[in-house]
């Protein structure tokens, strides 16, 4: 019987060089994994790995040297087990995340649920070619925002609170785009230059920053044979209902405007950055 | 120098996170509630974290002044403890 490796692969079963063993790509999201689900990594690998677990260059599991024989089970003790295969191909792959807000005293945003939100909506959805998302909590960008198809990087829209502050400078002094100044006993903000990163707020002894948490999209990154840093083309957005409807109106351009086998990037640079950034814009305002 | 009442200092320059906190808090242990301790620690990562992790523990930050010399002088009363 002949083997569909385009269905294997589609489900996470990569063929390797040697003959009729495939590396088994997990699904993991945000970069989180249970113990309990390490547990069933860890038996399945020693049962039909050979003990063999690799990490991925995008925060996943892959166990190799699967026996095209013990797929079936292996997938049965696996959902036994909490854990399911991944997806490879042409189709919205592991969502990656930092650890977020929620634990890292940097972060923003709260990366987490993010990404399993829209792991949640689109992961292994057919496309023209892969599409990645990739969420980091904040402008240190740990998780490289730009590398991925849409990258989406926390950041605080910031308010001074006149009550608070005691004009110690701290702000002033943390604040690496120059975007604040004090004269006159008040901290002048210039939003022109504010880069939303959020250090005034974090830094703040006084509590006399308040900053609203928010989505700084960047569209088309791609650093495999083409290597391009992903663009900001829409201000920095807030909430979860905007977001999804920037995510669509991405999604959907990428399928609507590229050739098979033809990334993001490319497809935004042929169909036009205005044309895309109007699709984009549309989708906000509607 | 503004007008404080300096109670004591301590200085962080020579060290670095997450040491600088740490003798900060120690310096800040010894005083008496409601002293004041100057803290004399470098630009940048310090700048950003000792301040807010004194303000954390319940502690009054009252200035920070540039020594103009890549160094600042942080100014915070120790927390009255209420007993």
């Amino acid at each position: 019987m002949a083997v569909d490796y385009s269905a294997l692969k589609k489900g996470g079963f990569m063929r390797q060089k040697q003959k009729d063993v495939f590396s088994m790509r997990l699904k993991v999201v945000g970069g989180n994994i249970t113990a309990g689900q390490l547990e069933t990594i860890s038996n399945i690998s020693r049962k039909y790995g050979g003990g063999h677990v690799h990490l991925t260059s995008r925060q996943g599991v892959e166990i190799p040297f699967i026996k095209l024989a013990d797929i079936d089970a292996v997938k049965a003790e696996l959902e036994a087990g909490g854990a399911a295969v991944g997806v490879c191909g042409p189709r919205v792959r592991t969502v990656t995340a930092c650890q977020g807000a929620e634990i890292c005293p940097s972060g923003c945003i709260d990366t987490y649920p993010l990404a399993a939100a829209i792991s949640e909506r689109y992961f292994g959805k057919e496309l023209p070619h892969k599409f990645k998302f990739g969420i980091t909590g904040c402008r240190n960008n740990c998780l490289k925002a730009e590398e991925n198809d849409l990258g989406v990087k926390g950041g605080l829209t910031v308010e001074w609170k006149k009550d608070n502050c005691i004009l110690c400078g701290v702000c002033v002094k943390v604040c690496r785009e120059s975007a604040l100044s004090i004269a006159d006993e008040l901290i002048n903000l210039d939003e022109s230059t504010c880069n939303f990163c959020g250090r005034c707020v974090k830094s703040c002894p006084t509590d006399a920053w308040r900053g609203e948490p928010g989505y700084i999209l960047s569209c088309g990154g791609t650093f495999g044979n083409q290597i391009a840093y992903g663009l900001e083309v829409l201000p920095i957005i807030r909430g979860g209902d905007s977001f999804f409807r920037a995510a669509d109106a991405a999604i959907d351009f990428f399928a609507k405007y590229a050739k098979p086998g033809e990334r993001f990037r490319p497809a935004i640079d042929r169909a036009g950055w205005d044309v895309f950034r109007n699709a984009m814009e549309e989708a906000l305002d509607a | 120098m503004p007008d404080y009442g300096i109670d004591a200092a301590v200085d962080i320059t020579s060290v670095v996170c997450p040491v600088t906190f740490v003798k900060t808090k120690v310096a800040i242990e010894e005083l008496d509630d409601g002293q004041i301790l100057l803290v004399r620690m470098n630009d940048g990562e310090p700048i950003q974290n000792v301040p807010r992790s004194l303000k954390d523990e319940g502690h009054e930050i009252l200035k920070l002044i540039d020594n103009k010399d890549g160094t600042y002088n942080l100014i915070v009363r120790k927390r009255e403890s209420g007993g």
